[in-house]
């Protein structure tokens, strides 16, 4: 009987590593080619991408299209947290009625092919472009809709794990008002789940391809696509960059995470 | 009572409905300064909206909640100034017990670290100050919540079912706090619970309420003693239901002569409503009841026997117990004690 247990306790065990091996193998090699060809020749294309002025006056358009990801990052995740933070604690705490539709709007863009998104932004944009001129940063406004569902759901989830009603209540018997209430016990005990979104936020905005392209801005991957076509290996290494950053981000994520349930 | 720091709280024919379902349907409640009024009744009553329209955490559609004689009906909860522990645990998760109790002293820009200190010390945690709501149990963390609610010397202390989440042993303890703690600052209370036994061991009155409205507002042996409905002797204390008829301003149940409430039966058959510490029983092999089962609960004991068509439960002393098998043949024996009759 135990040898029994003990053989298939081998053979799953086997059968895990076989998974891990694959699976590693799937999404390791790749990047490791990528690792592999940029550094193929000397180490030149990495310390020319650590080297912000050498790269700026190397590949200008790459500079420019790296700023303006992070640009737009810090501005959509800042939209984003002002306009999803109040309206979610609000509906919670006074429209509850309203919460199915406030999340039905709020998954709607994942619903929505970005090619489709775009089609409908063209001219909003126009009008954007009129008022606000033709920025790349203006790309701030479709991100914000696009980050929606998952900034939602992180906030949403965050809400969920405390009595925010209570509390509330608890606040206002004490003599705070609704402002008070907001920044001084809702949002400091939904503090991961805000940061979560944020993290989220980021990570989509600095993959983003598609609105930008054929919206005409520029960001960092739009700036890759027209760098694959003149030096192959700068494109990938930065793409590698933009990947590990991303990897990072959503580490950091899953630690914030971890400490909010490890404090409960 | 003390009355000292205490203020009157008038609700005022109150009314509130949810949908169709009234909740408060013409309230009337006084609560004298400094006095403690728990409110009693089942799931439904309206008891907790009663609270909340005081507190400004509800809106009554009618009527008027006056505290010190002013008109407080509009204005909202964080004007208020009442403290208020709910049945949920709610202090703030982010902050220690007494950063917790610090939390109002500091939004009315008072320095409450002395303050908050002596009220942590007042419910008996100064030892716990510096931990966080997750690292205290269910007892504490309603021990630093009621700290809060104290601090801010709120007019009124409103106290939402606080005992119900809390093991038995804990709950009574706290119970017993509660009511030495009020009786020391002798700030004006509304206590809400369903639990009966609570309500009667704290309060200087019980009021039990029913459908929306005040059933009954008197001390607690008035309303245990002389029910004024057969709802509050049926929803305070056990009782039997045994046919009975009237003569006058007496009853007879079981061949027993008993004293009214409230003379006045319309009919003479009615049903008479007899608590279970009011039957005695006695082992007799000519009697003419049977006992069909026994329950030992510690200080007292209780026994069901069945005469003639009605089952009478009669609470016992333990050591009786023994002398009364299932099966074996009593005689029940009903003291004079005041009864009520079912509508």
């Amino acid at each position: 009987m135990a040898g029994l247990r003990a053989r298939r306790a081998r053979r799953q065990s086997a059968f895990r590593w076989a998974v891990l091996a694959v699976m590693g193998v799937f999404f390791l090699l790749p990047l490791a080619a990528m690792l592999e060809f940029t550094t193929r020749g000397g180490g030149g294309t990495w310390s020319l991408l650590a080297d912000w002025p050498r790269l700026s006056e190397t590949y200008p358009d790459l500079a420019e299209g790296i700023v303006a990801s992070l640009g737009q990052a810090l501005l959509t995740a800042l939209l984003m947290l002002a306009l999803l933070v109040p309206t979610a604690i609000w509906v919670r705490l006074r429209l509850p009625g309203l919460r199915p539709l406030v999340e039905f709007i709020c998954l709607l863009p994942l619903t929505i092919p970005a090619i489709v998104l775009v089609v409908g932004l063209a001219p909003v944009y126009a009008w954007v472009t009129y008022f606000l001129g033709g920025s790349s940063l203006t790309l701030t406004f479709a991100y914000t809709i696009l980050v929606l569902p998952y900034a939602y759901r992180s906030i949403d989830a965050g809400l969920s794990a405390i009595d925010v009603r209570t509390l509330a209540e608890a606040a206002r018997g004490l003599g705070a008002g609704w402002f008070t209430v907001m920044a001084r016990v809702v949002l400091p005990n939904i503090r991961s789940a805000v940061l979560s979104a944020a993290f989220l936020t980021v990570a989509l905005v600095l993959g983003e391809f598609t609105i930008a392209s054929l919206l005409n801005r520029t960001n960092l991957q739009v700036a890759i696509n027209l760098l694959g076509k003149s030096s192959a290996t700068m494109s990938v290494a930065v793409s590698l960059a933009a990947l590990i950053l991303a990897f990072l981000l959503l580490l950091l994520l899953t630690l914030f995470g971890d400490r909010r349930k490890a404090s409960r | 009572m003390n009355g000292l720091n205490g203020v009157a709280v008038h609700l005022d024919d109150l009314r509130r409905t949810f949908g169709a379902v009234p909740a408060l349907d013409g309230l009337d409640l006084h609560i004298e300064p400094g006095e403690l009024v728990a409110l009693l009744g089942p799931s439904g009553c309206g008891k907790t909206t009663a609270l909340r329209v005081l507190a400004g955490l509800e809106d009554a559609d009618s009527g008027r909640v006056l505290v010190d004689g002013k008109d407080i009906t509009g204005l909202p909860a964080n004007r208020r100034d009442m403290g208020m522990v709910f049945q949920a645990y709610s202090l703030f998760p982010h902050l220690t017990a007494l950063q917790n109790v610090q939390f109002g002293l500091k939004l009315r820009r008072r320095a409450g670290g002395d303050r908050a200190a002596a009220m942590l010390d007042l419910v008996g945690i100064s030892s716990h100050a510096g931990r966080y709501p997750h690292q205290l149990s269910g007892g504490q963390q309603q021990r630093v919540a009621l700290a809060r609610a104290l601090a801010i010397e709120p007019q009124v202390l409103l106290l939402d079912e606080p005992l119900s989440a809390l093991d038995a042993k804990v709950r009574v303890q706290l119970r017993d706090e509660i009511r030495r703690i009020q009786t020391e600052v002798g700030t004006t209370t509304l206590f809400v619970t369903h639990d009966q036994e609570e309500a009667l061991a704290v309060a200087d009155r019980v009021g039990v309420m029913r459908d929306g409205r005040l059933e009954q507002l008197a001390a607690p042996a008035e309303v245990y003693l002389r029910p004024a409905s057969a709802f509050v002797a049926d929803f305070v204390g056990l009782s039997n239901r045994l046919p009975g008829h009237v003569d006058g301003d007496t009853v007879t149940v079981l061949g027993a002569r008993l004293p009214l409430v409230r003379p006045g039966a319309t009919g003479p058959r009615v049903t008479a409503l007899v608590r279970p510490e009011s039957v005695g029983v006695v082992p007799d092999p000519d009697g003419a009841g049977r006992v069909l089962s026994t329950a030992f609960l510690g200080p007292t004991s209780r026994v069901t026997v069945e005469v003639g068509d009605s089952v009478v439960v009669a609470q016992v002393s333990g050591e009786l117990l023994g002398r009364l098998p299932v099966g074996s043949p009593v005689r029940l024996d009903l003291r004079p004690v005041p009864v009520t009759l079912e509508e």
